[in-house]
């Protein structure tokens, strides 16, 4: 391995993962939104809606992102529809992490007692507060660890943005060594950087699990 | 915005050929599901066992396929270990490998999560019927976590089948692959095929996850 490639090819890993990040915080961020109102609607059994988002989650969970990519950049702009590469990153992998999201947060809702909701209630608050001050304060803690799985989860999918030609950790390496035929160089800096963006996140992950189950001794 | 590509999806053998395309994803996924749930198995057996050494490279492993996006180990054995060891790994083998790696790791830990929920009590009678290890864990343990982890592997199948889609990124001709050769042929008579192809592609994945997703939902509820 020469070092000097490795100094030389650092601010361009730099840039993507800048990018990478950028693009994978907003999508998360979407993902996040997406569940948690998809969540409430399955939560309260809103009619139409409802069905609305089970249709959405059965189809995003089962087809790849790649897939869901190619058709939302490629396919979308023959019916008019066209979206920068960017805005299509954000939109495909907060339509697909919505997905993962609804269930989680759904899981987390249900775990909340029944006694908690009709508590609330006989306190006189409406089915808004109920859910904003008693509720999802509780659901949110439960799907913590969960969350964070989703999240690792979908910043890893980022790598397939590459296909959409936007400049990521991925898209870097792969033109570097189609360039400069450095491949070790070049797959041990993406390895490196992968790890920089995962590793916190997922000892997070753990850290936060054990407390959840610490928390839970005394039940 | 005359066609949307449907009439191009029909002509010659187009649509066969994105068939033949969705099997290629298909085959790499059943091959490595089969070598990953026996791998698993092994694997996950011995993630509970109590040895130090072993459960430490064992969690580097799982923590290493976790956090490696599946694309990226891809390029590491398709073009990494290709250069280092001067091999010629074909991109099918490549690819069987990278999905087994990460498909055993995943399998383990639904293996071990499995294996943790049958009571001691299961493995001490064991044991006072003078059984050993194996016998233990061959009679007794793993036929009790089937029931859990049947649908857990039926799971595993349609991950792996979107898993699979990444396989154009190293070169095999699947079925986007195909797709994006059928846009390219027809460029000029049919501009907006783009949409109905990539349409059909959508579905095509859809139609082939979703029953087995609900069928690992049903067995679940009906099993748990």
């Amino acid at each position: 391995m020469d070092k000097d490639i490795l100094i030389e090819y650092l601010p361009l890993y730099k840039e993507a993962l800048l990018l990478t990040l950028k693009i994978g915080w907003q999508g998360i961020i979407l993902a996040f939104v997406i569940g948690l109102i998809g969540s409430a609607i399955l939560h309260f059994k809103v009619a139409v809606l409802k069905s609305i988002v089970g249709v959405y989650i059965e189809i995003f969970r089962n087809t790849p992102l790649l897939v869901q990519l190619f058709f939302i950049y490629f396919a979308l702009p023959k019916v008019g529809i066209q979206v920068t590469a960017e805005a299509c990153g954000v939109l495909g992998l907060g339509l697909l992490g919505g997905a993962y999201m609804i269930e989680t947060f759904r899981s987390g809702l249900e775990a909340i007692p029944v006694i908690q909701t009709e508590s609330a209630e006989s306190l006189g608050m409406n089915n808004f507060q109920v859910l904003w001050h008693v509720i999802l304060p509780q659901a949110i803690t439960i799907s913590v660890p969960g969350l964070l799985a989703n999240v690792i989860f979908l910043l890893k999918e980022t790598s397939v943005f590459s296909t959409i030609s936007l400049m990521d950790l991925m898209f870097t390496a792969k033109d570097l060594i189609g360039m400069y035929a450095k491949t070790i160089e070049c797959l041990f800096l993406l390895v490196v950087f992968y790890l920089i963006m995962l590793l916190p996140i997922s000892i997070l992950g753990a850290l936060v699990e054990r407390r959840m189950r610490y928390g839970q001794f005394g039940d | 915005m005359a066609s949307l590509g449907i009439d191009v999806l029909f002509k010659g053998t187009n649509f066969l050929r994105l068939l033949q395309g969705l099997w290629v994803s298909i085959e790499i996924s059943l091959i490595s599901v089969v070598l990953s749930i026996l791998l698993g198995l092994l694997v996950g057996v011995l993630m509970t066992v109590n040895n130090k050494v072993l459960h430490a490279i064992l969690k580097v492993y799982l923590e290493t396929v976790r956090i490696m996006p599946q694309m990226v180990l891809l390029f590491i054995v398709y073009f990494g270990t290709t250069r280092v060891f001067g091999w010629d790994m074909s991109a099918e083998s490549s690819a069987i490998f990278v999905f087994t790696f990460w498909g055993t790791a995943e399998m383990g830990d639904l293996v071990r999560g499995s294996i943790k929920s049958i009571p001691t009590i299961q493995f001490e009678s064991a044991a006072a019927l003078g059984m050993d290890k194996v016998q233990t864990y061959f009679y007794i343990i793993l036929p009790q976590t089937v029931r859990r982890l049947i649908p857990l592997s039926i799971n595993l199948i349609t991950r792996m089948i979107k898993t699979t889609s990444l396989v154009m990124m190293i070169g095999i001709v699947e079925v986007l692959k195909v797709a994006q050769q059928i846009i390219e042929a027809n460029r000029k008579t049919s501009p907006n095929a783009a949409f109905g192809i990539f349409l059909v592609v959508f579905l095509l994945y859809f139609i082939v996850c979703w029953p087995i997703s609900r069928l690992a939902t049903y067995l679940e509820k009906r099993w748990a």
